[in-house]
């Protein structure tokens, strides 16, 4: 099923293409472990395949996209509900699906020879396949629903690679803890993600950008600031912007591959895009603005200063993504601020939205090879402490040349693509009218940082004097140079011809990002072209300090060394004791309402539901407690009611002799003529089809008792005075109040009822004249759907008490006759 | 309670006892009846053949696993929604035609007798389920 707006965007054939290349890489996760199994050494080249496809499908769709076109594909999910499965590919899309395909390849290829040799190749596959999957779907949802599931998707799949190595608590902890964080944040998101819809009326993102009458409606509406909270929630907690940013450098305990993919250049991008998706339609705003320069900036400046106090290579590169994270939020709340008033004011944000489209690249390209080159070193050394790396070019050239090339781009030299990045951030932050000195002021010092970070990562391990390591050096193979080598060229060559990606990706992405219905056309700037200003002087200065820093690291590292206590009090703290106090109350309310006695679960039901009742009621206007007199005076019952006055005497005789008796089997007998009373009172009151039913289960129940109290010791009075009195009062509240339920309920119809229609509609919709059974069957079959399965997992549940049961206490098996 | 009575009762009684739960299950559309009360009825046909000999012939009696009545139920129950959604109609919307049966006429059949049967053998399967289990105990 399509719907029109789709059909006019594109051709069929271009819908299934699009709905194929998301699906193609679940189906290929699937197939993944047996691939595994058949292709051995090959698996990482056959798998890397999949993506490489995708990727040639997406490049080639960079033709269309960069004229300004956008593609919308949509099949019909519950389209009453406003949820389909719809995707839409413009420029902002587009990038993304050509980070994740593209050095989804490298990665799938990389992996291969990683985790050449481990016993669950098949698995990691499997998961990092799906992930991919996820991620595509994410970026080209058009949906809103569709989009939070994707969303989700990733981060259930972010959790098992996590946890990877799941035989190690570190690792389990750490994928529970990034779940918990963007789990959390996906709640958010949900409720954010329906308010959207709710208050625009659009559940498609395209057609909401493209009717001002929808964002005007949204921005306008009452609930516009809960939606800027949820969204932002959804999007910090996965971009991992302070003060959630601690379950990404925790999720470094995932196999490199996955910390390269995932928690650089993809998934922890989620929260980014969906920030840039949301970008047009919250232009404007002052609050979304103010929330994304403030978090950006300080997760920018917070991050790059954790990432330099680390010795570890995969934790420095992690604390730099999350400054980068930071850099891509901070330039999204520049490019808000400078919403559409003045010309200035859109020059701002147009240098805002260039730097985060060259940034977003930029650091893809050289952070993926950062990891890839850490993984190769920790694979080839057995080392990861950056402290005790080092001379390791003579071993590992090819290796050492892709990582400074990577390095020199993160460090913003020219000709370098990061170069160019550079200039654009801080062109950017120098036009902001208001703030500008301070805001320029927090780039330059995340800059100089990232100096020292790329030199930590890139220089410290392969230059100076040569260190023992646990294992001796080699190249490392093929599959795992590649990869590094490929984006670290590609950061080169995007630096010396950088028309390469500015017409190509560039302008649809900016045009994306302004919400421009004209394409935006992107000229950027180059070493050939470049003027001085103060931005070059700004980048010379940052490139300096930087390099002066890293020689000086050991010094200054003791120097600032006190101020790691300062971890003590941070965010994962709060983390820690959130989580503890969750557990805490989880145990204490379990103890207190989950005792194992059967007689207070009794208890804590009977007087919930009185307590909710006796609420509710008190809610109700003049209580009619008693029925009006039946005509001719209550003593008509005694004649016209004679049936149900007998059926009412055989209840009470019923109860008394359940109360009283001294043998159990007297007891059960009681209550099932109790039962059968009152199925005697429904086939009286004209429902045959309740009172069959009634007898039957009292019957069944009557049987399930003696069978059950076969087991019990006899004497069946074990309860003192005090107990029974207090048993009384329990008994006494929930029959007071049922009775008064019942006397209320002749006197009170809150709703209208919906018998009619039931009554109107059996035969002609439902072809049968028993209304109880249509109703069952046919008007509410999905009720009876979701009741008969209940009961058979709690069949299944019995039976497993019943089996599985430890067999330590010999149950007596005196008879209670 | 091993009575030759009961025993003898209960040779007679199981038959009639089944086919009037099978009478209330078809009926149930237009008179009281239907899958529920049709399944709690032959279960305590096999609860009284249970009771009358002993689980074990009781379960001889029915054939198949308790648990391949409610697996089997559930499925027809889920079919009989799933033939909607290939009727192109939302899921569980009922699907009604008539056949020809030499002798009786013209007859209605449709989804929802399909998912009461489901409902039957669901009750069925588990009332047996926890009753037999707990007949079992030691």
């Amino acid at each position: 099923m399509t719907d029109g707006v789709g059909a006019a965007f594109a051709p069929w054939n271009s819908h299934v293409a699009m709905l194929t290349a998301v699906l193609a890489g679940f189906v290929l996760a699937m197939l993944a472990p047996w691939v595994n199994a058949a292709a051995r050494r090959a698996t990482g080249t056959v798998l890397a395949l999949g993506p490489l496809g995708m990727f040639i499908y997406f490049a080639s769709l960079i033709g269309p996209i960069s004229q300004g076109e956008r593609i919308v594909a949509s099949f019909g999910w519950a389209t009453e509900l406003g949820v389909n499965l719809s995707f839409h590919l413009d420029g902002l899309s587009l990038i993304f699906a050509l980070l994740i395909t593209g050095i989804g390849t490298l990665i799938v290829f990389y992996a291969g020879a990683y985790l050449e040799g481990h016993r669950d190749r098949g698995r990691f596959y499997l998961w990092l396949l799906a992930f991919l999957a996820s991620m595509l779907g994410l970026v080209l949802a058009d949906n809103v629903i569709s989009l939070f599931i994707f969303w989700e998707l990733t981060s259930i799949t972010s959790y098992f690679l996590i946890g990877f190595d799941h035989h190690r608590e570190k690792a389990r902890k750490s994928a529970l803890q990034a779940l918990l964080v963007t789990g959390t944040g996906g709640l958010a998101l949900l409720a954010g993600l329906i308010l959207v819809g709710v208050t625009s009326g659009k559940w498609e993102i395209s057609a909401l950008l493209t009717d001002p009458a929808a964002m005007d409606a949204m921005r306008e509406h009452a609930l516009f600031l809960p939606i800027i909270v949820l969204l932002l929630l959804g999007a910090f907690t996965k971009s991992a912007q302070f003060p959630f940013h601690f379950w990404l450098p925790n999720a470094m305990e995932a196999p490199t591959p996955v910390s390269a993919y995932l928690h650089s250049s993809t998934m922890v991008k989620a929260g980014v895009y969906l920030m840039a998706r949301f970008s047009p339609v919250m232009s404007g705003s002052q609050e979304w603005m103010a929330a994304l320069v403030i978090f950006g900036g300080a997760t920018m400046v917070i991050g790059a200063y954790l990432a330099v106090r680390q010795v570890y290579l995969k934790r420095i590169l992690a604390y730099s993504t999350v400054s980068a994270l930071g850099v891509l939020t901070f330039l999204l709340g520049l490019k808000a601020a400078g919403g559409t008033k003045d010309a200035a004011q859109s020059e701002l944000a147009l240098y805002a939205a260039k730097a985060f489209a060259v940034f977003l690249l930029a650091h893809a390209l050289y952070k993926a090879t950062l990891f890839l080159v850490a993984g190769t070193i920790t694979h080839e050394t057995g080392e990861k402490d950056v402290r005790k790396l080092g001379g390791m070019w003579r071993a590992m050239p090819i290796t050492m040349v892709a990582a400074v090339l990577a390095a020199l781009s993160m460090a913003g030299f020219p000709p370098f693509f990061g170069f160019i990045s550079k200039e654009y951030l801080f062109e950017a932050t120098l036009k902001e009218p208001g703030w500008g000195v301070l805001l320029t002021a927090a780039a330059v010092l995340s800059g100089v940082l990232f100096v020292v970070v790329s030199c930590l990562v890139a220089i410290k391990p392969f230059f100076g004097a040569k260190t023992e390591t646990p294992q001796h050096p080699h190249e490392a193979p093929m599959p795992m140079w590649f990869g590094p080598a490929a984006l670290g060229v590609a950061g080169l060559a995007f630096g010396l011809l950088p028309g390469l990606v500015g017409e190509p990706l560039m302008s649809p992405l900016v045009t994306a990002l302004m919400g421009a219905p004209e394409l935006v056309n992107v000229e950027l700037i180059s070493i050939f072209n470049i003027h001085f200003n103060i931005a070059l002087m700004l980048g010379g200065i940052v490139l300096a300090v930087g390099v002066v820093l890293f020689l000086l690291h050991n010094r200054i590292s003791r120097m600032i060394e006190p101020f790691d206590t300062l971890n003590r009090i941070g965010p994962e703290r709060w983390y820690d004791a959130g989580l503890a106090a969750l557990t805490w109350f989880a145990a204490a309310q379990t103890r207190v309402l989950q005792s194992g006695y059967l007689r207070v679960y009794l208890r804590i039901t009977i007087f919930t539901a009185v307590g909710l009742l006796v609420f509710a009621m008190l809610r109700l206007e003049n209580l009619p407690l008693l029925p009006d007199a039946p005509e001719g005076g209550w003593a008509t019952l005694l004649y016209d009611d004679l049936y149900k006055l007998i059926a009412a005497v055989l209840i009470l005789v019923g109860t008394y002799g359940a109360v009283h008796s001294r043998s159990r089997l007297a007891a059960i007998a009681s209550l099932g003529i109790v039962g059968y009373g009152v199925a005697l009172i429904y086939l009286l009151y004209g429902a045959p089809d309740l009172a069959i039913t009634q007898f039957l289960v009292e019957t069944l129940t009557v049987i399930l008792f003696v069978f059950v109290f076969y087991h019990l010791p006899e004497s069946p009075r074990f309860s003192g005075m005090a107990t029974r009195i207090r048993d009384l009062i329990a008994a006494v509240t929930a029959g007071a109040m049922m009775t008064l339920l019942v006397l209320l309920a002749m006197n009170v119809q809150l709703r209208e009822s919906i018998s009619g229609y039931f009554i109107a509609r059996s035969v002609p919709d439902g072809h049968g004249r028993n209304i109880v059974n249509v109703i069952l069957v046919d008007f509410r079959a999905m009720d009876t759907l979701g009741e008969i399965t209940v009961l058979a997992v709690s069949a299944a549940g019995v039976l497993a008490l019943l089996r599985l049961r430890p067999k330590l206490l010999p149950i007596s098996r005196r008879r209670a006759s | 309670m091993r009575s030759i009575i009961l025993r003898s009762a209960t040779r007679y009684l199981f038959p009639i006892i089944m086919l009037f739960s099978i009478f209330l299950l078809l009926r149930g559309h237009d008179e009281p009846g239907g899958g529920f009360i049709g399944g709690l009825l032959a279960a305590t046909a096999f609860v009284l053949y249970a009771v009358a000999y002993d689980v074990s012939a009781a379960r001889t009696m029915l054939r198949l696993d308790v648990h391949v009545f409610i697996g089997t139920g559930l499925l027809a129950a889920s079919l009989a929604g799933i033939i909607g959604i290939i009727a192109g109609e939302p899921f569980l919307a009922s699907q009604w035609g008539t056949i020809y049966i030499p002798g009786l006429g013209d007859m209605k059949l449709g989804t929802p007798l399909l998912f009461d049967i489901g409902v039957y053998l669901v009750v069925i399967g588990i009332t047996l389920m926890i009753i037999f289990a707990l007949a079992e105990e030691e």
